[in-house]
């Protein structure tokens, strides 16, 4: 099959870096080459973040230029629209409807942009996801990256791979259940949403 | 079995592997993982040095009794173990030794994008460039076993996109190498004059016989599938290339980039019409082909700065652009990284922003972010150390010149044990009048929370000794020492006033752990953990955003309000906000 390649953005913190974890190495156990592609050092402390994860028969970039990615998940709603030139013209896109303003803004020097999440809805065949809620809902607001993770194997069809025992293998005990329960809301959430 | 793993895990697997006995690094983004994951391995005796050049030194010393060896550092640390690393280029080693130097094109976390490959070219010495996770684990055992058999360091080039990517590689056993018999022998470690003269000869016969190595090894590798256009490529731009191309091309690979396998290179040359040199910042492949009288085209259309992808590639080479989705992207606000929710050093600039006719010379790590908006308390960055000596400069031209300026340095508790303890004898051997102010959080913080001469720990966990900050500036010779509190605003204030007002050089210390440290048991003898959260009081606030202009993330600032307010979930309870607000409308909660 072709190379699949998937981007994951956020904010430095939110928890992209474990959720790519996961998909990548649920990939792997489904038989896939997977590369993954993260940042680390000064732009995490609390700057612009991205995480690309590529799968096919044999993938040769860790990495993909604009215009390149097949799905954007984007775990904040600016940064959709900040990395949205990444997207294939025919991508779809899954966006957290959580704003997390950024220094600028919360200086009062910049305003958070207006209707962000109408304008992507324009471009592209697009989820909107309320996984703070629905993490909030679960009891623990750092899961709403395994909510969007949820999401993304849904949008992405990638159901048939045993997600569950990959969150097992790779949370601590006490947070697995949880995280499962997240995983599964994420994936009931993009059955519920018309894209 | 295969794991899917970083290029730095995998480089740590390699070294394992291939029987390390030492391995030395100091931290540094992309390479700092190296050292975290080879510490793992309780066979590896795996060190955090002050500083490359000690790293270097320590693992030539380890190699030389006959070990075999690894030193980790990005890309700029090279330039700060250069002494050591063009010598070794001289007198070749015993145990094996491998440098991996990882360079970061697109400076995603470093002040240059220097290209790390003319190094192994300048030194003399032999090099490899891994492309992927696998080729970094097999290239770091294959590199062990050139050093030993030519005699030479072998210095492993990786970028960031090979060093924080993900593939799978193959895990192996470690293959226990006996250590070799250590014998003194000066014609080759006492590089006198004398010495080193004849040491140069066998450098360049030593280059010659790696330049037949080059020519023969498959680490240099050809994919043949025609003759229309072929690529020479190394590093992850290989994998580039490949994405870019397919099976539309013929490739030579090199993984063995210096000596160049020049014969290799010219018989594939011949071979296809078009030759292209795909090659991440500089034309260092390119500029020796062409040397060679071959013709072939790279940096005439593939961009020497910031890194490359395939989107870039193909763009140059094919003129085939990507179909972009227009969007408005002028509508997105940018978002600098920030100095974290609770971090000691803000306050600490909040308090030197307020202070007129300042020159204030700044140093690497995560405080170099007081530089930055929005509290702009910060002139210069230069490199690791550089803000005491800078400082010391500016001052002794400032006050012959009479101008009114003082001089404030800054610098971080593991950047003054790199290199700021050289730069603070400068000061006082040569009489400047500058304030050092050494920022003490208690651990290595902006490549992720390392242990350094001052924490009390070494990488694998052992207790040390803690070198003590104010009784190493006051054996230096400071006469004038000040420990204080960075969450305590009046302490900070009245230790500037003080500094301010001496004709002496002195030095400020302010001591508090890192919001994200895990605070060690010595550090919780030491430190009260902050509890509670700050809240903002609506009726008692009177929108004048002092609090929002100490730039803490966890604090917006509500237009339509006018008001502050304070995020729960990010505030720490370091309680600078309350200390700035003129009305006293913010107040601590569940303490």
């Amino acid at each position: 099959m072709n190379t699949k390649s998937i981007l994951l953005v956020g904010v430095g913190g939110q928890g992209t870096i474990l959720a790519s974890k996961i998909l990548s190495t649920g990939l792997v156990e489904a038989g896939y080459d997977v590369k993954m592609s993260e940042i680390h050092g000064m732009a995490q402390r609390g700057g612009s973040v991205s995480t690309q994860v590529r799968f096919g028969d044999e993938v040769y970039s860790p990495i993909i230029g604009r215009g390149a990615a097949d799905i954007l998940v984007s775990f904040e709603a600016m940064e959709a629209l900040r990395w949205l030139e990444y997207l294939k013209p025919n991508g779809k896109v899954v966006i957290n409807d959580y704003k997390i303003p950024s220094a600028p803004i919360l200086a009062g020097k910049a305003d958070y942009p207006e209707g962000i999440i109408e304008s992507i809805k324009e471009k592209a065949d697009t989820w909107v996801i309320d996984a703070a809620k629905i993490a909030m809902d679960l009891g623990n607001p750092k899961v709403m990256n395994i909510v969007l993770l949820g999401a993304l194997v849904k949008a992405m069809d990638l159901t048939d791979i045993d997600w569950e025992q990959v969150i097992r293998n790779n949370v601590k005990e006490r947070f697995v259940d949880i995280n499962i329960k997240a995983f599964q809301k994420g994936m009931e959430a993009i059955e519920l949403v018309e894209a | 079995m295969k794991k899917l793993l970083t290029g730095n895990e995998a480089v740590a697997l390699g070294a394992y592997e291939a029987g390390v006995h030492f391995a030395s690094a100091y931290p540094g983004t992309p390479s700092t993982e190296i050292l975290e994951n080879i510490a793992n391995y309780s066979d590896i005796i795996s060190e955090w040095a002050p500083n490359e050049k000690v790293a270097v030194e320590a693992a030539l010393g380890a190699a030389i009794a006959g070990a075999r060896s690894l030193a980790a550092m990005k890309h700029v640390g090279l330039n700060v173990a250069a002494d050591p690393f063009f010598t070794i280029g001289y007198t070749g080693v015993n145990g094996g030794m491998v440098l991996i130097t990882a360079d970061d094109p697109g400076l995603h976390s470093s002040q240059n994008e220097q290209d790390n490959r003319y190094y192994a070219r300048h030194a003399k010495v032999a090099m490899v460039e891994p492309s992927n996770s696998q080729e970094a684990k097999d290239m770091v055992i294959k590199a062990m076993e050139i050093s030993e058999e030519f005699d030479t360091l072998v210095l492993m080039r990786m970028t960031t996109r090979v060093c924080h990517s993900k593939s799978l590689v193959e895990v192996g056993e470690r293959k226990e190498v006996p250590i070799k018999p250590y014998k003194k022998d000066l014609q080759k470690y006492y590089v006198a004059p004398a010495v080193a003269k004849q040491l140069h000869v066998k450098v360049e016969e030593r280059l010659k016989k790696l330049e037949e190595f080059s020519n023969e090894t498959d680490l240099n590798y050809v994919i043949w599938n025609t003759d229309k256009i072929g690529v020479i490529s190394s590093g992850v731009a290989f994998e580039y290339a490949r994405e870019v191309f397919g099976d539309n091309a013929s490739y030579l690979k090199l993984g063995f980039t210096h000596p160049l396998p020049m014969k290799k290179i010219k018989e594939f040359a011949e071979k296809v019409e078009t030759l292209y040199v795909v090659e991440e910042l500089e034309p260092y492949i390119e500029e020796q082909i062409k040397a060679h009288g071959i013709k072939c085209i790279g940096k005439d259309k593939i961009p020497n700065i910031w890194e490359l992808n395939p989107e870039i590639v193909a763009a140059s080479l094919l003129d085939e652009k990507p179909t972009i989705i227009e969007s408005d992207s002028s509508k997105v606000v940018n978002r600098p990284p920030t100095l974290c929710a609770g971090c000691p050093h803000r306050g600490f600039f909040y308090g030197l922003s307020k202070k007129k006719n300042v020159m204030i010379t700044g140093d690497i790590g995560c405080y170099t972010l007081g530089g930055a908006d929005p509290l702009n308390a910060m002139d210069t960055t230069i490199c690791m150390g550089a803000s005491i000596s800078l400082g010391h400069g500016a001052n002794k031209v400032f006050e012959k010149y009479n101008k009114d300026m003082k001089v404030v340095s800054v610098i971080g508790d593991s950047t003054f044990f790199h290199t700021g303890i050289n730069s603070l004898m400068d000061v006082v051997y040569n009489k400047s009048n500058i304030i050092t102010c050494i920022l003490d959080n208690r651990v290595t913080s902006m490549t992720g929370q390392q242990d350094n001469p001052g924490t009390g720990y070494t990488l694998q966990g052992e207790v040390t000794e803690m070198v003590n900050i104010a009784d190493v500036v006051k054996a230096i010779g400071i006469k004038h020492v000040k420990t204080v509190n960075p969450l305590k605003l009046d302490e900070l204030k009245e230790a500037f006033d003080w500094a301010f007002s001496l004709d002496e050089p002195s030095v400020i210390i302010t001591r508090w752990p890192c919001a994200l440290k895990k605070l060690s048991e010595i550090d919780k003898k030491e430190f009260e953990p902050l509890t509670g959260k700050c809240t903002v009081e609506e009726e008692k606030c009177i929108g004048c955003k002092k609090c929002v202009n100490t730039g803490c993330p966890a604090i917006y600032f509500d237009k339509t309000k006018k008001k502050s307010i304070i995020d729960s979930v990010q505030c720490i309870g370091c309680e600078l906000c309350m200390q700035v607000c003129p009305t006293k409308a913010i107040i601590k909660v569940g303490e």
